[in-house]
């Protein structure tokens, strides 16, 4: 049973080892969040492998999404999505108002330019459970003030 | 979940064989990477387990087996092999946490998988004033029945006040 603080330092640490690296060899920047994307594919693919090992076949989308939000947000974040929203037409909003990785960064606007590096890991999560379901997604992530974001 | 830090520390180690070539970078990697966190997590682990002052290292070997890692990782590692100085021992893990899933291909053999927890001992134990070196003498991906990590203590760190200061 791995501790949730080790989990959130060993992620800051893959955040900032990455752009780190990044920096002494220049060009790299951009690539640094493909990477932490990528990373976070690869998990998301295989922690919902072991989510969903029991439970029920998912009737559509919105149930898949709202299993995202509830079941798979608790166990990785230890709380619920707050909010979710779609259009029904493929596009949904997740709203998270206390995002758990966020929360030690700032409670505000402070260091706003640097909070994507922190939710690429996180996109890629959702990419790599939701691809495992059987959905092609793309994922993007908004933030206007810590530790909200969608 | 213990299986989020598994996977996540997996997909970085993954991460890390592609972008360093050789197997040797990616074990100084990971050993920097822990010892960033272990500076850390100390502070998190004295905050949580109101553990007092070891007095000597014998009480610090068992606090790292019975409360540290037992807080973070679920398990709880034997102490064994205590130098006949007492400056030296080894823990005794029966199962390692951040190996399950894995399998260590042929062309990493000199990869020292889970280095990442190296640099965490040693960078815990440097801010509380103690240097220790600390490595791999065995280790389960490679065969071997048991995980050992051997920590030696080099020396008491002092505090050193900057010149000017009493």
């Amino acid at each position: 049973m791995a501790d949730e603080a080790l989990f959130l330092l060993l992620h800051n640490e893959i955040v900032a080892g990455m752009y780190r690296a990044a920096e002494q060899s220049d060009g790299e920047n951009g690539r640094c969040t493909t990477k932490l994307e990528s990373m976070g594919f690869r998990v998301g693919q295989g922690l919902i492998e072991r989510f969903t090992k029991d439970t029920a076949r998912f009737k559509d989308e919105l149930d898949i999404m709202k299993f995202i939000c509830k079941d798979f947000w608790t166990t990785v974040f230890k709380k619920q999505i707050d909010n979710l929203r779609t259009n029904h037409q493929g596009i949904y909003v997740l709203q998270d108002n206390k995002f758990r990785l966020l929360t030690q960064i700032s409670a505000g606007k402070q260091y706003l330019e640097h909070a994507p590096k922190y939710l690429a890991f996180t996109c890629g999560l959702i990419r790599g459970g939701l691809s495992n379901l059987g959905i092609k997604s793309i994922v993007t992530a908004e933030v206007s003030s810590m530790p909200a974001c969608k | 979940n213990s299986e989020l830090f598994t996977l996540t520390y997996g997909a970085l180690v993954t991460q890390l064989c592609k972008d360093y070539e050789n197997d040797e970078d990616v074990n100084k990697q990971l050993d920097k990477m822990g010892y960033n966190i272990g500076v850390r997590l100390i502070e998190d682990f004295l905050a949580r387990s109101n553990v007092g002052r070891c007095h000597d290292f014998r009480e610090t070997a068992d606090v790292i087996a019975k409360i540290a890692f037992k807080m973070y990782l679920g398990i709880t590692p034997s102490v064994t092999n205590w130098s006949p100085g007492g400056d030296e021992f080894s823990l005794i893990l029966e199962n390692n946490p951040l190996v399950d899933f894995v399998e260590l291909p042929d062309n990493h053999s000199s990869l020292i998988y889970s280095n990442l927890l190296c640099g965490v001992l040693r960078g815990a134990l440097e801010m509380v004033q103690m240097a220790v070196d600390v490595k791999f003498v065995q280790d389960t991906l490679k065969g071997d029945s048991v995980t050992e990590i051997r920590m030696k203590f080099i020396r008491r760190i002092e505090d050193n006040l900057p010149a000017g200061e009493e």
